[in-house]
Order: C-alpha cells, then sequence, then structure tokens
C-alpha cells in the first residue's frame, strides 16, 4: 500500500532520465550477475542435499519395502543383522526374524520362528494338509507415531528427524516399558548393558549411504530400503506398483515398514 | 533460595544436548551413527575384485550380494591379508535357500538335500559365480517343487506336466517374463471327462454341457491334485 502511495506521488520524470535509469539497472544487474549464479548454486546443492557432502536428516525419511512373495526364508537377513549390530547369538534376542506361517485345509493358522529362521526351517510343515504357507519377515516398523517413544520415561528413545526410531544406549534405564508398548514385539533387553535394543535401519549405514544388512544379503530382493518422500526411490517405485499393506494398522502407529502381498492372516 | 537450587538442580541433572532436537539427547544421533560398519556392500567388494564382480553380475546370482556367502567383508577390506573371507564348500549351505520347503514361493528353485547327489559338495557340479544362465533343468520339478509332490499323490501323477501346459523355451532362463500356460478351454479336460470321452473307463465322467458351463475346469478343480467333493 506503501509503495504504491509513493508510485502516485512520484510523477514519471521526462522519458531521458528513465531512459538513463534503466541502462543503469541493466548495468548493475549485469554486474551482480556471476554473485547471483553463485548463490543459486548453494541453494541449489543445500536443497539437493547430498552436494555439499554433508548430511541433512531433514533431507530424509526413510523406511522399507518387504515383498512376501520374494521371500524364501533363508535366514540370511537375521543372521546378518546380528552380525552387523552385534545382537547376542541367544535364540530369544532379534532385530529382525523370518516367521513361518502355515495355514491348513481346516483354516488353522500356525506360526513358527525357529532361531528366528537363521538356521533354516524344516522341511515338513504340517500333518494336515496344507491350504498355503509362506514366510514373512518381521522388523521394527519405525512407526511415524510411536507408542514405544511416547511411553519412555526419560526420552531415552526417539523418532530421529530421518524417520528412524532409535534408542540412546548412554541414557536408558532399561524400564522395560517400550517392550512392552512395542505392538510388534521388535524390542528386547540386552542381556549385557541391560538397555532396550532394536532395530535401528543400521543407522550407522544409512548415514554412510549403504543399506541396511539385512537389505545387503537378502538375495532375492525381497527387502527394500529408501527414501519415503523421495519420488526417485526404490521405495517409492515399489510403493507405486504393488498393493500395500501395514501391520495392525488399525493402532495408528503409522508403520514405515511396507508390506506387499501380505496375506490377512498375518499380524 | 529455592529458586536458585532448581535452577542449579536443573542444569546439572539434564544432559548437555536434551531438548535439543526433541525431547531426546541430541548426542544420541550421532552415537547411533558412529558404529563401525561389519558388512562393506557389493560396490566395495568389486573396486578389487573387478573381474570377479562383472562376471558375476551375469549371473543368475547377479541379484546377491557376495556377502551372502562370504560373510561379512568390512574387516577384509581394512586389511585385506588379515581377514580372509570364508566360502562355504560344504553341502550345509546352498540349502538354506535351495532345500526343499513348501513355503518357499512356486518357481524358486530347490533341492531335496537327502537325495540329491548325496556327500557331493554343492560346488562340484554348481558354479555359485557361473556367468551362463543355469543348464534349462531337465524337470520342472527342480523349481516347483511343491507342485510336483502334490501331483505324486493325485490321480493325476502320470500326466507330464507338458500334457496341460506349453513351456516357452525363455520361461526356463527368465521365469517371469514369460510364463506357461493353462488349458483355455472345458473341452481341454472333456478329452479324457466328458460323458462321451474315449478314455479309460475309470476316469470320472462329467456333462460338460450341464455342469457349471461358465467356468474352465480348473478354476475349481485344482489339477495337481484334482478333489471331486
Amino acid at each position: 500500500m506503501n509503495t504504491l502511495v509513493q508510485i502516485q506521488t512520484k510523477p514519471p520524470n521526462d522519458p531521458e532520465q528513465i531512459a538513463t535509469e534503466r541502462r543503469e539497472f541493466l548495468r548493475k544487474c549485469l554486474m551482480a550477475s556471476p554473485f547471483l549464479v553463485g548463490i543459486v548454486r548453494v541453494a541449489a546443492q543445500q536443497t539437493g542435499g547430498n552436494g555439499d557432502g554433508v548430511y541433512h536428516p531433514e533431507d530424509h525419511y526413510y523406511g522399507m519395502g518387504v515383498d512376501v512373495s520374494k521371500c524364501i526364508g533363508c535366514g540370511r537377513c537375521a543372521d546378518a543383522c546380528k552380525t552387523e549390530n552385534d545382537v547376542p547369538r541367544d535364540p530369544y534376542y532379534f532385530r529382525t526374524w523370518i516367521e513361518r506361517y502355515v495355514i491348513t485345509t481346516e483354516g488353522e493358522v500356525s506360526v513358527s520362528s525357529p532361531n528366528g529362521g537363521i538356521e533354516g526351517f524344516p522341511a515338513t510343515v504340517s500333518e494336515k494338509g496344507i491350504l498355503r504357507t509362506f514366510f514373512v519377515p518381521k522388523l521394527c516398523n519405525h512407526c511415524a507415531s510411536p507408542p514405544c517413544v511416547q511411553v519412555c520415561p526419560v526420552g531415552a528413545t526417539f523418532l530421529s528427524r530421518d524417520g528412524v526410531v532409535l534408542v540412546d544406549k548412554d541414557y536408558c534405564i532399561g524400564c522395560r516399558y517400550c517392550i512392552q508398548a512395542c505392538p510388534y514385539g521388535a524390542r528386547f533387553l540386552h542381556p549385557v548393558t541391560h538397555t532396550a535394543e532394536k532395530c535401528t535401519f543400521c543407522y550407522h549405514r544409512v548415514r554412510n549411504g549403504k543399506v541396511p544388512a539385512c537389505v545387503e544379503v537378502c538375495p532375492t530382493g525381497a527387502r527394500i530400503f529408501g527414501d519415503v518422500r523421495s519420488m526417485a526411490s526404490p521405495l517409492t517405485r515399489f510403493r507405486r506398483f504393488n498393493e500395500i499393506q501395514v501391520l495392525k494398522a488399525h493402532l495408528n502407529t503409522e508403520p514405515k515398514v511396507y508390506y506387499a502381498n501380505l496375506d490377512g492372516e498375518v499380524s | 533460595m529455592l529458586g536458585a537450587a532448581l535452577i542449579a538442580a536443573r542444569t546439572y541433572l539434564i544432559p548437555k544436548t536434551f531438548g535439543e532436537l526433541g525431547h531426546y539427547r541430541a548426542a544420541a544421533v550421532d552415537a547411533n551413527a558412529s558404529r563401525p560398519m561389519v558388512y562393506a556392500g557389493r560396490e566395495d567388494c568389486g573396486v578389487c575384485h573387478d573381474e570377479r564382480a562383472e562376471q558375476f553380475s551375469k549371473a543368475r546370482h547377479q541379484t546377491l550380494s557376495c556377502e551372502v556367502c562370504h560373510g561379512a567383508a568390512a574387516a577384509h577390506i581394512e586389511s585385506p591379508s588379515e581377514h580372509k573371507p570364508p566360502a562355504p564348500r560344504d553341502r550345509g549351505y546352498c540349502p538354506l535357500c535351495h532345500g526343499y520347503n513348501p513355503s518357499r514361493p512356486t518357481g524358486f528353485p530347490q533341492i531335496d538335500p537327502v537325495s540329491h547327489n548325496p556327500g557331493a559338495p554343492c560346488i562340484q557340479c554348481h558354479d555359485p559365480h557361473a556367468p551362463e544362465p543355469p543348464r534349462v533343468p531337465q524337470e520342472c520339478s527342480a523349481c516347483h517343487a511343491e507342485i510336483a509332490r502334490t501331483k505324486t499323490l493325485s490321480s493325476h501323477a502320470t500326466l507330464e506336466c507338458t500334457q496341460c501346459h506349453q513351456v516357452n523355451e525363455r520361461h526356463k532362463v527368465d521365469p517371469r517374463a514369460s510364463t506357461p500356460t493353462k488349458p483355455a478351454a472345458r473341452e481341454f479336460c472333456g478329452q479324457c471327462h466328458s460323458s462321451d470321452a474315449k478314455a479309460a473307463p475309470e476316469i470320472r465322467r462329467i456333462d460338460l454341457s450341464s455342469h457349471w458351463p461358465r467356468y474352465v475346469c480348473w478354476q475349481c478343480h485344482y489339477s495337481h491334485y484334482p478333489e471331486v467333493r
């Protein structure tokens, strides 16, 4: 409004002066152009993320895709996870594991996961007729609305800016509340440190531009890792071309582990 | 006095970077990120083993990372002579993926480790790095083990797979690119099962014109284990 008034109160001068001012303006523009290009380039690098070689957590939002129809139940993911993250080898502690579902012709459902599937699964399944049977890889769903984070009394577990649910093991008091709160059974108490443990999407690898260890070793590409928000990520392609389900959607935890070809019996 | 005590307690009790990014210690993010890596990733293997990587990229195992079989190799990259990655040479390892298991997706190559050349190590016949696609499987059961086993128990046990399915050669190399056909018409099953078929008398017969005419037979009867009920 103010500028409008000024323009109105300052009537245009003679044409000669306007031409001089215009020339002056263009000259200044030309002189400033190298700086402008520089500024634009820096801005583009910062928004692009990797241009300056610095990791910007706010540019990422990680998730994982799991194609159930590609899982062969070899358990390499569960094994690699234990190696990568120094998870105790006892058969009670897993950051990721494989479950086998067997549905009999009578509709009976049984789920098994002997040592998380690391040594494979027995070939014999059921005395009764099998209607269908398949493997389902499980891990922390890195919920966008995580119940485990909500219940932590000290703020030792949190959703990072790049969408990964992490544990601050130096600050965790080992109260196990988060283990109770997780509807997916994805957490355990480390027997040595007595702090909560869980899948971190191999945060130390992801920050270095690598994929999580389970994704690295999956022989059939049943696990897909990527950026949920980026349109040019393998995960986005996976979500574009598959009918996607998440586990226990009714709990409104907003999981970021997306399942394709998931059977209705899986919970 | 009390206020001062509270301020002092707050400064002392609340850890340094707490609350910078949210209700947690911002330093915990870097603590999580600073763990050492144990698996190197297949790109790193290819830096030195470029010929092997090139050969491997054309093989049927091309979707595998080297570390699936050779184990975590970040230590090997740090000091190649000190840490040698192992290579599984016994029969125990390959069946983790290729041993028969009915829960595996159909079409995944599987063998029965008990009956398949017992005692011989897998690598004696199969090169895990082989650049060529495998020799065309002699039998459909190499990949479709679950179907083959089901069929042996059924009244269709003696029928060849090719009796009902036409298989393009390409299916054996790139299974999903060209899938085998299924009988398109009721009359195909009718060759044996229609009431006027010239076939063995013990074969069950049906009047094709009145028996659910809008369906192809296999839409109701699972042909690999036909149950009539």
